[in-house]
């Protein structure tokens, strides 16, 4: 037995930070708040109450889609997902089963991979239940603040492979989200709630098994999600070795993560989709979707991380440094503003700190390149002085720990003020230390 | 005026406060003391309004003070028990919410209100709406006014017998499917459904969504068509209902004949089983609208038993889940409470939608729903309106629905295929059959209320079939 290859996808919830909640004119802003202080008959769910979609939240969604690279839906509406919990109202919730807004996305992860996304669909966040003990006695108490609040589902397929896929996925989800201003997506708030789903495919001379699911439920820490889908694959990886067991209908279970205790534990059994006895909500009806409203919406989204780091590369700069610099708008506007200058270098300099970007750019720029380029009688004496100065490094290096010379690079630098070139610098090491031997 | 205030339409009540012949108050002392004179034996009125005096008192000073300026200004009303309503109880007939006091009003009593109108108390029901025939409601069956040993009629069944009864100018009901029509047609009163969307659902205590109506059940069109002008309209609060504009209905019925009009009769409506003496009475109003200046011709529509079948698995799946929120937790009365219908209708609903069987049954029966909504669009590119009987006879014995769990729909099968497809359609009274009233459907396109108001006018102004039963006159 051997290759205990991962499936991992993952159900991401983003709660929408919009103004009121998903069908009501309650604010949506639940945290923290004394219990029960923001509801109506709507996100009560008392008798003869409907539901009005909030059009700022459908928006919202489709712009996620689109950000994701998703087709967005001509028609769409809204599903009864039918359940019994006490923090569900109305015994049911409003959800998206068969025509969600958004569907057929992608994220591109930095090694290239595509992770394919299923569908962005749009849901009601339900109340929260407090255990508590009051007057010596065990309750459970429902807060129905949080009842009703926006909340985006993005599904992906199962095309993540490992622990560390899944977190870049995460955070570039996170990255997204937050970057066209959804959602301020903060994890320890609950705004961002991640849910992995994990099998291990494991091939014998008999070919190759699947273990059954494991869906993770409601982590919220990028850290806890890794160290729980690590888990999750030599557990079942172990567990299939004993047991043989493979996936099947009806055998998927749902754990939760102790992230004290550092593992994984079983919580309920999964129901099958269908004994949530979707039907269309029939108290909202249907909603059409204009191409024009998809392509305004598009033509207001901000540009996002990955197409900048994809423009900055394609400009001359070093993956390391566009990504660095994707994030930092000033920095970007400095790079915008100087096509005159090599994008590279300058994109270096930036993130190497040695321009200060809040003055004159040009000058620092031909300082930084006049050095580099024209001063190699002085930086060879930096070299031989560097040298000289660490023979044991030296001798280190000519037995063969060819790791050094990063530290003689760093020397010369030093001594340079950081205004050489460590290019230069590293072929003139190179060429010494062949010299010498 | 010779006339006794309970005899009195909306209309001549507004006249007669115009005039200043009796005032608000004396208006609702009067229903005060039929109501607690004859409800005892009726059972019509779950609740009264205690505060309904009050309430008349401060109407008689505005109107003193200002005059008549709200279109419905000291108007009392009965309103169906599935209408949430501050400060009264409001129960759907049922157990589980006994005592149940709503939080917030319902849109449509609430346009009552704000129109001046006063609610002199909650009408039984079938409980959660669930009947044709206000037997299943939890606190026994209201009694049909024409005849104490039968039905009224359902589910809006104490709504129409209070207005046959003469206990409320005016009340309130709600349709699923025939459930405003159905009842008023056993009791010999007019009832009128709305577009689906034309009135709001919001406050009012969720059957079957998809087909739910507010409507009002009145002496004549007249009165039903100024009620429906008030209630009606777009709600922020129902995103069903219709952003169309609503006209004021009761003055646009002004036609003299039915020249130039296209009618229906279906034939198919004229069931084999129906006794003839039902049968003879339709043909005589196609007759009569004939005379009035309509071409009526004969029509054939899908086979009403298939609307049957398609609004059973609708209905029941959408009640499995509007029904899920009374699940022990909030409303201070247990599962246990429901009545021996709803723990059926949630049963078959579940089923319904249950995996394997959602296609072959929601699915299927939303696939028939959309046929029977073309067949009814086809029909209306000729005809102005089509007509039928409600119901297939007239109001049957108490104890009728032992047994019958599928009493309902036959008793409906006539106006369940208006009903599925959101139709407008008045349902007025056009002869009797042992000294029981009939009623006639008058049904039209979505969104023509007023034509089918106008058809319905012309047919009451031109016939002699509203009346009240004579014990309850006094």
């Amino acid at each position: 037995m051997n290759n205990p290859t991962p499936i991992i996808g993952l159900e991401v919830h983003v709660e929408l930070t919009t103004k009121s909640k998903m069908f009501c004119g309650c604010p949506a802003d639940h945290f923290g708040k004394d219990p029960n202080t923001q509801t109506c008959p709507v996100c009560l769910g008392l008798p003869g109450a409907l539901p009005v979609p909030n059009q700022q939240a459908i928006e919202d969604t489709i712009k996620i889609g689109l950000a994701l690279n998703c087709e967005i839906n001509e028609v769409s509406h809204f599903d009864r997902k039918n359940y019994f919990y006490p923090d569900l109202a109305k015994g049911y919730q409003i959800s998206q089963y068969d025509q969600p807004f958004c569907h057929d996305g992608f994220v591109t992860l930095d090694s290239g991979k595509k992770i394919r996304i299923e569908r962005v669909h749009l849901e009601e966040d339900t109340g929260k239940l407090q255990h508590t003990v009051l007057g010596g006695e065990k309750v459970s108490l429902i807060d129905f603040n949080r009842s009703g609040v926006p909340l985006v589902e993005i599904v992906s397929h199962p095309d993540i492979s490992s622990s560390a896929e899944a977190k870049e996925y995460l955070k570039k989800i996170h990255q997204i989200v937050k970057e066209i201003k959804v959602t301020t997506a903060d994890l320890e708030k609950g705004q961002m709630r991640l849910e992995p789903t994990v099998n291990v495919k494991i091939t014998d001379e008999k070919g190759g098994h699947f273990t059954p699911l494991v869906e993770l439920k409601n982590i919220n820490s990028f850290n806890f999600a890794t160290l729980a889908i690590d888990y999750e694959i030599s557990r079942l990886t172990t567990e299939f070795e004993k047991t043989g067991l493979e996936k099947e209908g009806g055998n998927k279970t749902t754990r939760g993560y102790d992230s004290v205790k550092k593992l994984t534990f079983p919580q309920r059994q999964k129901e099958e989709a269908n004994d949530y006895r979707y039907f269309p909500e029939p108290d909202i009806p249907p909603l059409r979707i204009s191409k024009s409203v998809v392509e305004k919406i598009r033509a207001d989204l901000p540009q996002l991380p990955d197409v900048i780091i994809a423009d900055l590369i394609s400009a001359g700069v070093k993956p390391a440094d566009a990504k660095i610099l994707s994030k930092d708008a000033a920095a970007l506007t400095i790079l915008k503003a100087n096509p005159d200058l090599d994008t590279g270098k300058l994109a270096s300099f930036i993130v190497n700190k040695k321009v200060d970007i809040s003055s004159n750019i040009n000058e620092q720029y031909s300082k930084l390149t006049q050095v580099g380029e024209t001063d190699t009688a002085k930086l060879s004496n930096f070299v031989d002085e560097v040298l000289t100065a660490n023979p044991k490094v030296v001798e280190e290096y000519k037995k063969g720990k060819v790791g050094v010379l990063g530290f003689l690079i760093g020397q010369v630098m030093k001594l340079s003020q950081g205004k050489a070139d460590p290019k230069t610098v590293s072929s003139l090491l190179l060429e010494k230390l062949s010299g010498s031997q | 005026m010779n006339k006794q205030i309970h005899e009195l339409s909306v209309v001549e009540l507004l006249h007669g406060l115009e005039d200043k012949l009796f005032s608000v108050t004396d208006i609702v002392h009067h229903y005060l003391d039929r109501i607690a004179r004859y409800n005892p034996e009726l059972n019509i009125y779950l609740h009264v309004n205690e505060k309904a005096i009050d309430q008349a008192k401060a109407i008689d000073a505005e109107i003193k003070k200002d005059g008549l300026t709200k279109p419905l200004q000291g108007i009392p009303f009965a309103v169906k028990d599935n209408f949430l309503t501050v400060g009264l109880p409001t129960t759907a007939s049922s157990k589980v919410l006994e005592d149940y006091y709503p939080q917030y009003e319902s849109t449509v009593t609430k346009r009552l209100l704000a129109a001046g109108a006063i609610i002199l108390g909650k009408t039984n029901m079938d409980a959660w709406a669930h009947g044709s025939s206000t037997e299943t409601s939890q606190f026994g069956p209201t009694l049909n006014p024409w005849d104490l040993g039968r039905l009224p009629g359902g589910s809006s069944g104490g709504s129409a017998a209070a207005v046959a009864a003469q206990l409320a100018p005016v009340a309130i009901g709600s349709e699923t499917a025939g459930s405003i029509r159905q009842p008023a047609a056993w009791c010999g009163v007019t009832g009128f459904k709305g577009s689906y969307g034309r009135v709001s659902r919001y406050g009012v205590i969720a059957m079957a969504s998809s087909t739910d109506s507010p409507g009002p059940i009145a002496q004549n069109i007249t009165d039903a068509a100024l009620v429906t002008s008030v209630i009606a309209g777009q709600d922020q609060y129902d995103g069903t209902s219709s952003p169309k504009e609503v006209e004021q209905y009761h003055k646009l019925l002004n036609r003299k004949d039915l020249k130039g009009m296209k009618i229906g009769l279906v034939k198919g409506y004229l069931l084999p089983t129906m006794r003839t003496e039902v049968k003879t009475l339709i043909q005589n109003a196609a007759k009569k609208l004939e005379s009035l200046g309509a071409t009526v011709e004969e029509i054939s529509l899908m086979d009403p038993k298939y609307a049957i079948g398609v609004y059973t698995v609708i209905q029941r799946s959408e009640v499995s889940s509007n029904l899920a929120r009374f699940d022990g937790i909030r409303y201070g009365h247990g599962r246990e409470n429901f009545g021996e219908e709803a723990k059926r209708r949630i049963m078959l609903g579940t089923y319904t939608l249950s995996a394997g069987y959602y296609d072959a049954y929601y699915k299927k029966a939303m696939a028939v729903r959309t046929k029977i909504v073309e067949e009814f669009e086809n029909a209306f590119k000729t005809y102005d309106a089509i007509i039928g009987a409600v119901s297939p006879g007239p109001a049957l014995k108490l104890g009728a629905t032992k047994n019958e769990p599928m009493f309902g729909e036959m008793e409906d099968i006539l106006v369940e295929p208006s009903s599925i497809a959101g139709l407008t359609s008045a349902g007025v009274p056009c002869g009797f059959v042992d000294d029981l009233p009939i009623g006639l459907q008058i049904t039209g396109n979505q969104f023509e209320e007023t034509k089918i108001m106008n058809i319905a006018k012309v047919y009451q102004d031109a016939t002699d079939f509203v009346k009240f039963p004579e014990k309850y006159q006094k």
